[in-house]
């Protein structure tokens, strides 16, 4: 969070919707700990990551969907044994558990 | 707001726990928990007060561990398997900001000025002591978060209790002077790594002074990671501060790694 903080206050000074990424579970083999986190704004920019670079651009999209959704937040998971949501995983075979919700705090 | 006092106590290194409902009744749901020396402030709800209770009372614990981690509670913060049946599970995701690990130089040499870049690209707190007025100086080591002008003994007295397993003592000096202080004043903290730099001719001499001053105990000595840093060939003192770094990180997670203290033979081949 510490490296993003300032891409955020950027946005928050120009009045963008911002959503947060935030790795919350991995399970064997993961790039980023628990606590690696990105943020995208409504334009689509982003800062951070979550991941060694594997599953930043599905990130975005999830995290554009949630913006424009209304949502609170929602856990996404990402991962080789995941066949439903993603076509993108992590060729590392873990899975890494995302919470992504808009930074409305 | 929350995000704003979240914000403040990273940038001044302050420990921090933010709380998020990822799971459950009122997902997204934030509380900040900011400990202080006296009480516990807070910020932010996570939807129940007697869950923000023992949220709050978990969150400390996580923070002075250390660790970030994902805890279930019930609706009114109930933990134990028998009152979370029968209740929706609300999963918190507990996210400890602690304040970043140090490392303190002695010695304001050049090798100085690369290891104290190096260390910041890790996310070091860096502190350079050393008592030589014209060396230790901000200009030399803007780079670095302190510049001390002063002697070891002061420096590790005041500071040595906050120093644990996370942080790093480098010893860069090559002056008995400087060094056989330093080296006691390292000992008697639990920092987690004790590196100071010679050649193995240096350290043997170095050791026959220590145990002048009744430095000699093999548990003491087996902490000093002398010549410092890792078999890697390193020339520059860029390279060296690669090594030296390279050898905090194996020490700190355990990794049998090809430290010079645990070779033999010439440092520079």
């Amino acid at each position: 969070m510490r490296e993003i903080l300032g891409d955020i206050d950027r946005w928050r000074a120009q009045n963008k919707r911002i959503a947060v990424a935030r790795v919350v579970d991995i399970e064997g083999s993961g790039p980023r700990d628990p606590g690696a986190a990105m943020a995208v704004n409504e334009d689509g920019e982003v800062c951070g990551s979550v991941s060694g670079g594997c599953v930043e651009g599905a990130v975005v999209a999830e995290a554009l969907e949630i913006l424009n959704s209304k949502s609170f937040g929602r856990l996404v998971k990402f991962g080789y044994s995941d066949d439903e949501a993603f076509a993108v995983g992590l060729t590392c075979g873990g899975v890494v558990h995302l919470f992504i919700q808009p930074l409305s705090w | 707001m929350l995000y704003t006092a979240l914000a403040e106590r990273i940038r001044k290194n302050k420990p921090v726990v933010l709380l998020t409902v990822i799971d459950g009744p009122n997902t997204g749901a934030t509380l900040l928990v900011a400990p202080d020396q006296t009480q516990i402030e807070t910020l932010g709800t996570l939807g129940n007060a007697e869950l923000d209770r023992v949220a709050s009372r978990d969150a400390i614990g996580e923070l002075e561990a250390g660790r970030t981690s994902v805890r279930n509670y019930g609706p009114a913060g109930q933990v134990t398997p028998e009152d979370l049946q029968d209740t929706p599970v609300v999963r918190v995701f507990v996210e400890s900001f602690s304040p970043p690990p140090q490392m303190i130089i002695f010695g304001a040499v050049d090798f100085t000025a690369a290891l104290a870049r190096v260390a910041k690209v890790l996310g070091y707190y860096v502190v350079v002591c050393d008592a030589r007025e014209v060396f230790a100086t901000k200009r030399r080591f803007p780079m670095a978060d302190e510049v001390l002008v002063t002697w070891p003994t002061p420096v590790l007295s005041a500071r040595g209790s906050n120093l644990g397993p996370r942080d790093a003592i480098c010893i860069l000096t090559h002056d008995p002077k400087f060094d056989v202080p330093a080296i006691q004043g390292a000992l008697a903290t639990s920092v987690g790594y004790i590196g100071v730099m010679g050649s193995r001719k240096t350290h043997a001499k170095r050791l026959e002074r220590l145990a002048e001053v009744g430095v000699t105990k093999p548990q003491d000595l087996d902490r000093l990671m002398s010549p410092i840093g890792l078999d890697i060939g390193s020339r520059t003192p860029e390279e060296t501060a690669i090594s030296i770094c390279a050898e905090i990180i194996g020490k700190r997670v355990g990794r049998s790694v090809p430290s010079l203290a645990k070779s033999e033979g010439p440092i520079h081949r």
